[in-house]
């Protein structure tokens, strides 16, 4: 980018272009029933595709998206970490559309990079206050009931870095620590139950600490009731293996609450009589409030949604006329009953329609058909989930914890969208 | 959800256990006692019927006591189940169906599974909780700290726990919670100090995870503290001084209470029209410029094939003019070998087309290159020294280098312990060549 932020270098240019395919000659041509100069090339020339022939059913066995998809990918942003094995990417956000997300473009994060564990090799060990301290393996877990579900998987820190300003230009920067799968997997509940709750007594005061068989075994304590409740221990997602970035061959399904509970390569429960205050439970994933006193064990994911286009990498390209606004709204708390979406920086609100019924922490897409004049939009969605939560603007997120808390920024989002149709990440008065 | 818990589950356990308990009433009394009694009464009875009527009583009574400890087993379980259950409806959190007709049909599990030894719970179970349960027998002081502090953490942390670059800094920032973005130390930010002895333990030093001996873990932690100002340098930290150590920030959490802090975040009728009068921008995302740079698709395809090209070329590495290196083709298989080595080496040093110096030098054309000479990375003096002394990092001195870095060069900035494995050396420098400029 250019000192004139508000100008393109070259390569901006082509991005923008490319994702348009071919931008400049639409937006010329941007009336209604707008009328072709001459006949189509397309439609009067037979085209190569249309004539010769494509790929066989040998050419790929596991197929991997078109090319003209290339730019639908993860990316990180480097100077977030110090390197990237202890890192995190970004799901394409802008780019998708319905509800659940490709494992191969869903957002990593690894406190000791992405490892590689056989299903052979893999083993999961039940201890603590049970009745019975029981090891599986894979092979036994496939034995036990399975349930499927869908979920949101969000990191606590998605939006952190727009704690203190607008800082990342995309709402796949802003927005895209988060994936929604369909997961298969056995009830946590029904493996404690295999190795007996008795010795853990009153079930009350007890927590699982659970941790991964990576080099971080990044550990996390859960409240036991949750335990009981809605956790999977996932084998599957989207209906195939987990990927190796997502904890291949197991990993911990904890519906609603942060990302990094979520453990991944899952090799441990233990039922304790006390949270263990690991790492990521104290130093990290705490909410610094302005007095410097902290919270802990802010576990849920508030109620939070996006517009994901237009958006900054995914500006209007068409012009004038009809343009669906569409993005994704979530909550920890239960489901999504409705969104609101304003294109005058939250003066007034229009109720967006939701793709599919609000499922309980899951994504639900939200649609809102409009009208484009041309003219300048501060665009805004505010999510409403099933416990009765209204996503928080910033100024009112911030009223109660200042600037520092880095985690669970669930704030309305602004996009200033420019009467060319790019867009840009903004906060409003 | 949870009301075809309570409702269907928990009478169903309680179902299963009246069963079994109707079943041990039958057996102990009406089928055992007034049974014999009847047959005592029959003497037509054959004795040999007589005896078999005994022995099935006697199993009849065996089996009744099983029940019954059955029956007690499952009553505890219902009333847990019902209690959880409680917990969870008034907590209004949606509860899944359990898997009732499984639990009916075997009361003890699915049998899944095998009993976890105690060995392989002592290797896995190492948590460490903050009273200090779960901390081995060991003892270690700041002064030793420092030692194993410089040679397997300062890379990354720096030499007084400062930080380099990115990572994470450990020691400083108490008093600043409160100011504009605070430092988060052990010192300032961390409240137990069970949580940095377990971190260390578990996952540290970056790469060589559990590597460290309990003497270590203590000596590393006790030198962290002393450079916190919490400690003195002779102060031994070991598991009976552990609970003496109180961390300053210990006071400084609360447990999340967004449900009342925030409870003006449920609006039974959030605003829809005239919300505000007027709306300004405040800030742009465009001023700052902190977003990575896009290519278009077009853009990024001729590199995607580049990348792809040059994988497959690798293997066949072209002649180099460097005398010290043999002109040969390089094995795929130690290649492949190479490429999983350095995993142990790529959380400091960089590889390939436009990368940099990380906290280690880029290391493209390494092999056969003169030692401390990388552009832009800040060496150690010894290795400058050794550079300027004409030392060249052939096949054989690199082979050195990885077998014990600090014991070839005293002094060298790289906090690696070394591959153990001649092996292993062998297939990272084969995979190193590969890189070549």
């Amino acid at each position: 980018m250019s000192d004139n932020a508000d100008d393109f270098t070259p390569s901006r240019r082509r991005f923008l272009a490319g994702a348009a395919a071919t931008g400049v000659g639409a937006m010329a041509a941007s009336a209604a029933n707008a009328t072709q100069a001459g006949p189509d090339p397309l439609i009067t020339e037979v085209q190569d595709w249309a004539s010769g022939l494509g790929d066989g059913v040998d050419a790929t066995p596991y197929g991997m998206p078109i090319q003209f998809e290339q730019d639908v990918v993860r990316r990180n942003v480097e100077w977030l970490t110090a390197d990237t094995i202890s890192s995190i990417n970004f799901t394409p956000i802008h780019a998708l559309d319905g509800t659940i997300t490709p494992q191969g473009c869903a957002f990593e994060r690894h406190h000791s990079g992405a490892i590689e564990l056989r299903k052979e090799d893999y083993r999961l060990m039940i201890n603590g206050l049970v009745d019975r301290p029981l090891v599986f393996t894979y092979a036994d877990l496939e034995r036990f009931p399975r349930e499927n579900r869908v979920y949101f998987c969000e990191c606590a820190a998605n939006s952190g870095m727009e704690w203190a300003g607008a800082q990342l230009n995309g709402a796949q920067f802003t927005h895209g620590m988060i994936h929604n799968m369909e997961y298969s997997g056995v009830s946590l509940r029904v493996l404690l139950q295999e190795a007996g709750l008795a010795a853990a007594g009153d079930f009350k005061d007890k927590w699982v600490y659970v941790e991964g068989a990576d080099a971080s075994s990044n550990g996390r304590s859960i409240p036991l009731e949750k335990a009981l409740d809605d956790v999977l221990v996932a084998f599957k997602a989207n209906g195939e293996a987990l990927r190796k970035e997502h904890g291949y061959p197991v990993r911990l399904v904890v519906p609603g609450w942060e990302g990094n509970m979520w453990i991944k390569w899952l090799r441990r429960i233990e039922v304790m009589d006390g949270p263990v205050e690991s790492r990521e439970e104290t130093s990290k994933y705490t909410d610094t409030l302005a007095d410097g006193v902290a919270r802990k064990w802010t576990w849920e994911m508030d109620a939070k949604s996006v517009v994901t286009s237009p958006s900054p990498q995914a500006p209007i390209t068409h012009g004038k006329g009809p343009l669906v606004i569409t993005g994704l709204a979530w909550s920890g708390r239960g489901a999504i009953t409705g969104v609101d979406v304003s294109v005058d920086g939250g003066k007034t609100w229009t109720q967006a329609r939701l793709g599919a019924p609000g499922v309980d922490k899951a994504l639900t897409r939200f649609y809102l058909d409009t009208n484009w004049d041309g003219s300048e939009m501060l665009l805004q969605s505010r999510a409403r989930d099933s416990s009765g939560y209204v996503q928080p603007t910033k100024a009112e997120l911030r009223e109660v914890r200042g600037l520092n808390s880095i985690y669970h920024n669930n704030a309305i989002q602004t996009w200033w969208v420019k009467a060319d149709g790019e867009a840009e990440n903004v906060e409003v008065s | 959800m949870s009301k075809s818990l309570s409702t269907i589950f928990v009478p169903a356990l309680g179902g299963a256990a009246l069963v079994l308990g109707l079943a041990y009433g039958l057996s102990a009394r009406s089928y055992g006692d007034s049974k014999i009694a009847t047959l005592e009464g029959n003497l037509a009875q054959s004795e040999t019927r007589e005896n078999s009527a005994r022995g099935e009583a006697e199993a009849q009574a065996l089996r009744a006591a099983d029940l019954e400890a059955q029956a007690a087993k499952l009553q505890e379980r219902a009333a847990q189940l019902e209690q959880q259950v409680a917990d969870l409806s008034a907590a209004g959190t949606p509860v899944a169906v359990l898997p009732v007709a499984s639990l009916r049909s075997a009361p003890d599990g699915f049998g899944l599974g095998r009993s976890a030894l105690p060995e392989e719970i002592a290797a896995w179970d190492i948590d460490v909780s903050p009273d200090g349960t779960g901390l081995p027998v060991g003892s270690g002081d700041a002064l030793e700290g420092e030692e194993v502090f410089a040679e397997k953490c300062a890379a990354c942390h720096g030499d007084f726990a400062e930080g380099v670059d990115n990572w994470p800094k450990l020691a400083g920032g108490q008093g600043t919670l409160d100011h504009e973005d605070p430092l988060k130390t052990v010192g300032s930010y961390w409240p137990y100090l069970s949580t940095t002895w377990d971190y260390v333990n578990r996952s540290m030093p970056f790469g060589a995870a559990q590597t460290l001996e309990a003497d270590e873990v203590y000596a590393i932690v006790a030198y962290i503290l002393y450079s916190n100002d919490l400690v003195e340098d002779d102060f031994v930290l070991s598991n009976e001084t552990f609970a003496e150590v109180k961390l300053p920030n210990a006071g400084g959490f609360i447990i999340d209470d967004r449900l009342q802090s925030e409870a003006h975040f449920w609006k039974p009728t959030p605003c829809m029209t005239d919300c505000k009068e007027s709306v300004e921008i405040t800030m742009r995302a465009r001023v700052l410029d902190v977003t990575p740079q896009e290519e278009s698709a077009e853009a990024q395809a001729p590199a995607a094939e580049a990348v792809e090209e040059a994988a497959v070329v690798e293997p066949v590495v072209e002649p180099v003019a460097e005398p010290v290196v043999e002109v040969v083709a390089l094995d795929p298989e130690l290649l492949a070998k190479g490429a999983k080595v350095f995993k142990k080496c790529k959380a400091c040093h960089k590889l390939g087309e436009g990368a940099g110096n990380g906290t280690g030098p880029l290391l493209n054309g390494i092999v056969g290159a003169t030692a401390g000479q990388v552009d832009g990375f800040k060496y150690s003096k010894p290795m400058l020294t050794a550079g300027a002394e004409g030392l060249v990092w052939s096949e054989a001195e690199l082979t050195a280098f990885l077998t014990k870095p600090r014991a070839y060069m005293k002094g060298t900035r790289m906090s690696f312990a070394g591959l153990r494995k001649e092996a292993d050396i062998e297939a990272v420098i084969t995979y190193l060549r590969s890189f070549d400029n």
